[in-house]
């Protein structure tokens, strides 16, 4: 029982990084119907950022929580604006063309962050400084929690309440809200629909930049590839919960976390990877809208 | 078409012809060797030590022999596979292809190398594996060499230091399923551990490239192992290592030469003090051959040498004495070496004899160690087992074959 309750820490604990990631996805694709598949490399460049705040702090050679959060604000103000250099250098310009040049604009960006952070950061391996010092908190009954996986949850929990709020309560996540309904009647009703989608992307990439902190915290290898796997996971995720739909995010990317770990843990670690795809498949046979998605009847 | 355009064929005609023409003859004669490791990626100092060790024997050869080996400038050609097998064999089909060169030296791990080495089996061109212990590595063929133990070996000293030096009866296994040498070396420290009465309470796996391993840690955490045997490379053990302590385990972590590199004890850190892995050599070993050579790669790089290194060393040392026997032995013969005579009968004849003398390496006085090759062209070699005890790494057991 321990053993299970162990995993359930673990699996919940990696699910809301997927959360964070698919976040970002769900949002720009309920705005503009684009798949960003270059959003896991934002996540990459968001753990590199910090990487270089943390050695510019000094952090690794004293620890502190006050270090930490820089290093996690920097990561995300500097992401937030490397999103917003992605959509207007790359996304804007095919906004009007097909879904599928836009698609394949995506893709060609996500190769383009790669292979620029190999050259800019070098291929091999990177270690990130312990920021924070690991603490072990035993749960009772044998279940230890690290501080950092709490760290890991707080701030993801708090960034979703974040987000929730933004979109919900204020005039700019009301904006969205239109956008993603009609761009057409959104622009009527006086709405910048450009700065929406601007400020969009800036939105899922601190939260990509965030995920990406907080995996390096707990996972110290960096490297420019380390996005590609938890980007199509974080993806999958997000289809999962019903794409376009933000709780539905949070939910896949738990349930995703959650089932890597106990497929691990209980079956083959050889299937960890394999399991996102299978879940992927499961849900479009079943359920094609997501577990939160609703159906829309395809208007021919 | 007009005379314009058959002008500018005209002009791309001999531009073409004088670049084969410069790819056919490079004018001198010379001893072309290949070297190829993963210079780059997840276990990079693998390549990189290798690279250094082979450097420090070519500026040795240089000093003392104007880097001349029976009167023919020797030359290497260095590759980097990133750490791919398939890279690998990419790399190696153009070192003997392109680069026509009459011998390989690489690489470290075993999945690398049996991804080249029937390559270089085919081309009938020697390849010295430096570190590679896989035992299917040699068997690919008897162009296929290496410097040191094979894994039956290495995985009987880790279970008999298990066992005997450690009293330990309950060991769990975590290995890496893409990598062969880690799954060879698995079977073959249970195979040792059970025949002396231990028990493998729990076997799980990993992937290279994986960062998470806290899932397959809790379930081994629940069969409660007096040790984890972790037959991985460093990047991972390192993680590992760290992960299983945030876990609440504190038993010792075993381990082969995988774990061999500067940056073992960078990732790791505390982690893992306590634990033991086995290797070729121990640098607080007194042996002043040895204590020479970690002087002589310090001066060179700065930094010490670790055994990868050594190896890389040993088998350049061996090549070239190799092929300095094969000058004076039979200069005719060795003629058919130099670059010119690439693609002749004459070179076939004379990578054969090349082989024939490697093959009789004996009692060669190495730094790790004396390298003696067997009929399978592996070397018996004792090998040590390294104790982590605050951050940094002790000489703990010698055990012999």
């Amino acid at each position: 029982m321990s053993t299970f309750l162990q995993q359930l820490v673990n699996g919940i604990t990696w699910g809301s990084v997927y959360a964070l990631i698919a976040l970002g996805y769900t949002m720009v694709y309920g705005i503009l119907r684009l798949i960003n598949f270059a959003h896991g490399d934002v996540y990459m460049l968001g753990a590199f950022v910090g990487l270089y705040t943390a050695t510019w702090l000094r952090a690794g050679e004293n620890p502190s929580l006050g270090h930490a959060a820089v290093v996690l604000l920097a990561a995300m103000l500097a992401c937030g604006a490397i999103g917003i250099v992605i959509e207007r250098a790359a996304y804007k310009p095919v906004r009007h063309s097909s879904r599928l040049s836009a698609l394949i604009t995506a893709i060609g960006v996500s190769l383009f962050l790669e292979n620029g952070g190999v050259l800019l950061f070098g291929p091999d391996p990177r270690f990130f400084p312990q920021i924070v010092a690991a603490k072990i908190i035993p749960l009772g009954g044998g279940v230890t929690i690290s501080n950092q996986q709490i760290i890991i949850l707080g701030v993801s929990l708090a960034l979703m309440f974040a987000l929730r709020f933004i979109v919900l309560h204020t005039r700019v996540g009301k904006a969205m809200q239109a956008v993603s309904y009609s761009h057409t009647a959104a622009s009527l009703m006086g709405i910048s629909v450009d700065r929406i989608i601007t400020f969009t992307f800036m939105l899922g990439s601190m939260l990509a930049a965030a995920a990406g902190v907080l995996v390096a915290l707990q996972n110290p290898k960096i490297e420019p590839y380390m996005g590609v796997l938890p980007g199509l996971k974080a993806f999958v995720a997000a289809v999962l919960g019903g794409i376009g739909n933000i709780p539905g995010a949070v939910i896949g990317g738990l349930v995703m976390g959650v089932a890597e770990v106990l497929v691990t843990g209980y079956v083959s670690p050889t299937y960890r990877d394999a399991i996102a795809f299978v879940l992927l498949i499961v849900i479009l046979l079943v359920r094609p809208a997501g577990i939160l998605g609703k159906s829309q009847a395809e208007k021919v | 078409m007009t005379v314009a355009t058959r002008v500018r064929l005209g002009c791309a005609g001999i531009v073409l012809a004088l670049l084969l023409a410069g790819c056919a003859g490079t004018g001198k004669d010379e001893l072309v060797i290949g070297e190829y490791g993963s210079l780059t990626g997840n276990d990079a100092t693998f390549g990189q030590s290798t690279k250094n060790g082979v450097e420090l024997a070519y500026s040795e050869l240089q000093a003392q022999k104007q880097g001349r080996i029976g009167g023919l400038p020797v030359r290497f050609v260095v590759e980097d596979d990133q750490g791919r097998p398939e890279e690998a064999a990419t790399v190696v089909q153009k070192l003997i292809n392109q680069d026509r060169v009459i011998s390989v030296i690489g690489e470290v791990a075993s999945s690398r190398s049996l991804a080249a080495a029937p390559i270089c089996q085919a081309a009938g061109v020697p390849m010295i594996s430096p570190s590679s212990t896989n035992p299917a590595v040699t068997e690919k063929g008897d162009y296929i060499f290496r410097m040191c133990f094979i894994d039956p070996f290495q995985g009987t000293v880790m279970a008999r230091f298990a066992g005997d030096s450690l009293h330990l009866k309950r060991v769990a296994i975590l290995k890496d399923v893409k990598n062969d040498y880690s799954v060879g070396l698995a079977q073959f420290f249970t195979e040792a551990f059970t025949r002396t009465g231990g028990q493998i309470v729990e076997e799980t796996a990993y992937s290279a490239g994986d960062q998470d391993f806290r899932s397959q840690l809790t379930a081994i955490k629940a069969k409660n192992p007096q040790a984890i045997f972790v037959p991985g490379y460093y990047t991972e053990v390192g993680l590992i290592a760290r992960q299983a302590r945030e876990l609440g385990i504190t038993v010792p972590i075993l381990g082969g030469d995988g774990w061999e590199s500067e940056q073992l004890l960078n990732i790791g850190g505390a982690a893992l003090n306590g634990s033991y892995y086995s290797n070729h050599f121990a640098v607080d070993n007194p042996d002043p051959h040895l204590q020479d050579f970690l002087r002589r790669y310090k001066a060179k790089f700065g930094k010490e040498s670790d055994a990868i290194g050594g190896l890389a060393y040993d088998a350049a040392s061996v090549l070239f004495q190799s092929l300095d026997k094969l000058a004076q032995q039979d200069p005719d013969t060795f003629k058919g070496l130099a670059s010119s005579k690439a693609g002749t009968s004459a070179r076939k004849a004379a990578e054969k004899k090349l082989r024939d003398i490697i093959a009789t390496t004996t009692r060669y006085p190495g730094v790790t160690g004396t390298i003696t090759l067997d009929e399978h062209r592996n070397a018996s070699k004792p090998a040590v087992v390294i104790a982590i005890r605050n951050g940094a790494k002790h000489y703990a057991a010698t055990i012999n074959p």
